[in-house]
């Protein structure tokens, strides 16, 4: 074998380098399965023929008083087999807050509730069982909007919310419709606004939008006679859907196995329990048949999670320099009928409510209110793409008002290490003032290039945002990981986070062969997903997999590594610390002696003179939870460590709007973003593009029509999201590295951050153009025209 | 419910198979044959999960009855690859790190694939208009759009003489 010439991992004092596959684009684990169409989705399991179907009855009310169900003639019907209601289903359920029965119970809350459930041979069948249903309703007075709601005129939707059991940092309010308040206080704003040398005070609403992953919601859910329950979903987390459904259930989590196979997008919406629980339910009534609930697209745009919407005030101020001085702003969330992640949501927002300013006075109040529409619930970026969108946009006016260029001011004003944020936590090393920098820089800031057609029908403009993003999850929300060898050295790595297009699979294996010092290619990631085999992790959320999980991975595989080691130490009669993995072997650099993994990590070594064995199958086991993360006061907001981290970064675009339709074109988007270290680059400038051009989509297209509760555009024909004649001509994509201290080789995460700062970068591009703002997206043609009309630039 | 005898042939094998006369060919692949590499994404002609190509063209399996498929020649995403050999437009979307959650890419590649046998050299607008009914939520496009015209310049560089 080669010469060893350097001992890759240093222990000891001796310094550590980073091994060389950590940072290099190597091709995802799962690409080639799913170029062939091999790759195994929950849809594509296969029950055989005792499969059961299964269809859901939704209110068609807002808000309604269920006062009768008659389900007689629906049980009836040749091929039904089952049909559940609220009556079955006396439990609560609930992520934060437990506010909602599986079915309802007395009351609906939104249009697309569900009310009854239907088993039967075959869909068909069970969506004829439901037109045979009987409920009689009283409608009640509906909320739809979050300011409304939090009025004390508004009608209550959750009259027990004083009942339900809450999470200790969550602060429902008994008796209204807030079901969080989160307060931030810090410093003095009524004192700064007088030494104020510009004041913008702004209104942004944000509408609801829907995921809209290609892969629909699917459960299938068998419940055996001896009251074990396997639920095969299409999940983002499969041990929290375990955990929330035997909590509504009154089981033991042991009892129920959530299989998760690989999932086609998620984005949020297949985070938690969505639609998970009804199919457990509706198998619970026939035991030992598979039961398959298949979301409809139309149900997945009316009763899935959406995003929030949010009605935003701000209020920002600074002095003749242009340094921040005070900001006010006020969020009421409008979390629709339930509020799974909302709660949470709304605390995410607050604590992260000035977005990422040094800014010494600041009062930030975060509310979550309940409405009558659908079920607000994650959307990549939880709760920072609504905020930032008016944030970023005021944050421009000001710089404005105060005669300073958009791009100065952030420089100015942006959080920086050491920085006390609103929190009152310390800021860690970040690079965000050289996101803004290399942004501006790559976007071209301060030239403007001609229109491609005459200034009277075409304009350009230029518009930068800046983001941050902490993970938000309970303080301590954990991950872990196994490492197992196979018999031909190869490894496999059991973990229970999900890979839902991120790419979190392929990290892992990086990690987990870098860590251990095996080729990239031996390693493979145990799936699909089984809550009865995987190690457990708390959700595929937040961006937390590389951080979190990868900790729990670099921490089995180091495991298994010292495992071995000390094996052969033991065998060859050499020191641990003079020997290494490199390439699949366990070497000596003392010796240079090699011997390849396959002879060790199964079968032991062999003692000399056939005196027996040593060793025996390599299990290398890490774990990894945030222990650091303290509690905030419910007054003020304040405490040492609100979050585990910030990742941050900033976006800048080009747009060209047609004066003579309203039509705004993205040139060219640049994404900037701190990731602490790139473990495969290529796969985070992926992430960069995505979610670009997903936030593109929701600043020119998304919206959901909703009319008295009623999403009037429950399709992809009228619910528009971006196609590929809309994603920009080029998007640069630059990786900055200000390493995370407790990240594996100092990664931090990147997955939602960057569709954050995009609908406030195209809105002051639209400023920067024609001069006009919007107070909501979208910015369809239609709006942009007519804001042009009321401006006077077209006529 | 009338059940039908059609002839088909998938991927280069001839079947016979009895089919409801409702049911879609998607349905028909997914359901009945297992070839559940093509995608249901929305059941409606939308979102183009399910595209195949039905006599060399692409269409939406969704909007396809079975029965209307008799003696018809249809190519799924299994298809694709020959003797373990990747098509090129298969390779060069890995290559292209066009792949993320993978439930558009059964249709995507299907669709890019129509568009490079009838037009082997593609401009930009001819490949975004080619993959507009193929909606992606994941990869904002770009890496499939720089996958298809990597695919057709080694489709070029095959055909031309060593």
């Amino acid at each position: 074998m080669a010469k060893i010439k350097e001992r890759k991992n240093g222990k000891n004092g001796r310094e550590e380098k980073v091994p060389e596959l950590i940072g290099q684009s190597v091709p995802r684990v799962d690409a080639h399965e799913k170029v062939t169409g091999a790759a195994i989705f929950t849809d594509d399991l296969q029950f055989g023929p005792r499969l059961l179907h299964a269809r859901i009855l939704r209110s068609p009310h807002p808000h309604a008083l269920i006062k009768r169900i008659d389900v007689s003639k629906a049980s009836a019907l040749s091929g039904v087999k089952a049909v559940v209601t609220g009556e079955d289903t006396p439990g609560y359920i609930g992520l934060y807050l437990q506010d909602r029965h599986i079915f309802c119970r007395g009351r609906a809350r939104y249009v697309g509730d569900p009310v009854a459930g239907v088993a039967a041979v075959d869909e068909e069948t069970a969506e004829r069982a439901l037109a045979l249903i009987e409920v009689e309703y009283e409608p009640l007075p509906p909320v739809f909007d979050p300011e409304y709601g939090a009025s004390p005129k508004a009608p209550l939707i959750h009259p027990d919310l004083g009942e339900y059991k809450v999470a200790n940092f969550i602060f429902p309010k008994p008796e209204t419709n807030v079901s969080n308040h989160f307060k931030i206080r810090k410093g003095d704003v009524e004192t700064a606004w007088p030494r104020c040398a510009a004041i913008v005070e702004r209104q942004y609403r944000i509408p609801h939008v829907q995921h809209a992953p290609i892969e629909p919601h699917v459960a299938v859910a068998r419940w055996d006679e001896s009251d074990r329950i396997t639920l095969w979903a299409s999940s983002q987390s499969p041990f929290a859907a375990r955990n929330l459904i035997a909590k509504a259930l009154g089981l033991s989590q042991s009892k129920i196995e959530v299989i998760a196979p690989y999932l086609g997008g998620g984005f949020g919406s297949k985070a938690g329990v969505s639609m998970e629980a009804l199919a457990v339910v509706i198998a619970k009534a026939v035991k030992g048949r598979p039961v398959k609930l298949r979301l409809t697209r139309e149900e997945e745009f009316y009763t899935t999670f959406v995003r929030q919407g949010l009605a935003a005030h701000f209020k920002m101020g600074c002095d003749k320099d242009g340094k921040l001085l005070a900001m006010e702003n006020r969020y009421y969330w409008d979390a629709g009928a339930y509020t799974e992640y909302g709660v949470n949501m709304t605390r995410a927002g607050g604590y992260s409510g000035t977005g990422p300013y040094d800014v010494p006075n600041a009062k930030v109040d975060s509310l979550c209110i309940y409405t009558n529409h659908p079920v607000g619930g994650p959307m990549r970026g939880f709760g920072m793409p609504e905020l930032h969108a008016g944030l970023e946009q005021c944050i421009d006016d000001l710089a404005h008002a105060v005669g300073m260029d958009p791009v100065e001011f952030r420089k100015l004003n942006c959080v920086r290490e050491g920085d006390i944020i609103a929190t009152g936590m310390t800021m860690h090393p970040i690079g965000l003032s050289e996101c803004i920098e290399k942004a501006a820089q790559a976007i071209g800031w301060g030239h403007k290039a001609p229109p491609s057609a005459p200034a009277s029908r075409k304009r350009r403009g230029k518009g930068i945002a800046i983001m941050w993003k902490a993970p938000a999850m309970p303080p301590n929300a954990g991950s872990s990981a196994r490492v197992s060898l196979n018999e031909d050295g190869t490894v496999t790595v059991a973990l229970g986070g999900q890979e839902i297009g991120q790419g979190s699979f392929t990290v892992m294996a990086q990690m987990a062969a870098a860590a251990l010092g095996v080729p990239y290619d031996w390693v493979r990631i145990a799936r699909p997903l089984d809550t009865q085999y995987s190690p457990y992790e708390w959700q595929t959320v937040a961006s937390r997999l590389t951080w979190s999980m990868g900790n729990a991975v670099v921490a089995a595989a180091r495991d298994a590594r010292q495992q071995i080691l000390d094996l052969v130490a033991e065998a060859w009669g050499e020191d641990p610390d003079d020997l290494d993995i490199v390439n699949g072997n366990v070497v000596s650099y003392k010796t240079e002696e090699s011997r390849s993994l396959k002879d060790i990590v199964i079968y032991g070594l062999p003692k000399p003179n056939d005196q027996g064995w040593r060793g025996g199958p390599v299990l290398g086991r890490g774990s990894f939870m945030p222990t650091y993360v303290t509690g905030l006061d419910p007054e003020t907001g304040q405490g040492p460590r609100a979050v585990v981290h910030y990742t941050t970064g900033a976006q800048a675009v080009e747009v060209e709007v047609d004066l003579d339709t309203g039509k705004v074109d993205i040139l060219r988007g640049v994404s900037v973003y701190d990731v602490g270290r790139a473990i495969n680059p290529e796969m985070v400038k992926a992430q960069m593009e995505g979610g670009l051009v997903q936030g593109i989509s929701t600043a020119l297209f998304e919206r959901l029509k909703l009319k008295e509760g009623v999403v009037q555009n429950p399709s992809f024909v009228d619910y528009r999201i971006a196609t590929s004649s809309d994603a920009p001509q080029h998007i640069e994509a630059i990786i900055v590295e200000v390493p995370q201290d407790d990240g594996p080789w100092g990664a931090r995460g990147i997955g939602e951050h960057p569709m954050v700062p995009t609908i406030p970068a195209i809105a002051n591009a639209l400023y920067d153009a024609v001069g006009i703002r919007l107070d909501s997206p979208p910015f369809t043609a239609e709006k942009v025209y007519l804001a042009m009309v009321d401006a006077g630039i077209v006529k | 419910m009338s059940y039908h005898k059609i002839t088909i042939t998938i991927n280069g094998v001839t079947d016979r198979v009895d089919v409801p006369s409702h049911m879609t060919l998607l349905q028909m692949l997914r359901e009945k044959l297992a070839l559940t590499g093509t995608k249901n994404g929305c059941a409606a002609g939308e979102c183009g999960a399910c595209t195949v190509l039905w006599n060399g063209e692409p269409v939406n399996s969704c909007m396809v009855l079975a029965v209307e498929c008799d003696g018809a020649q249809i190519i799924t995403v299994e298809g694709l690859a020959h003797d373990h050999q990747l098509d090129p437009i298969q390779e060069a979307i890995i290559a292209a790190g066009g792949v993320q959650c993978g439930f558009c890419i059964p249709g995507m590649l299907i669709s890019a694939r129509a568009l490079l046998d009838r037009n082997p050299d593609p401009s930009d607008y001819e490949i975004r208009d080619a993959l507009v009914g193929n909606l992606c939520r994941c990869t904002g496009y770009l890496r499939l759009i720089e996958a298809v015209k990597e695919a057709a310049r080694r489709g070029e560089a095959e055909a031309a003489p060593a």
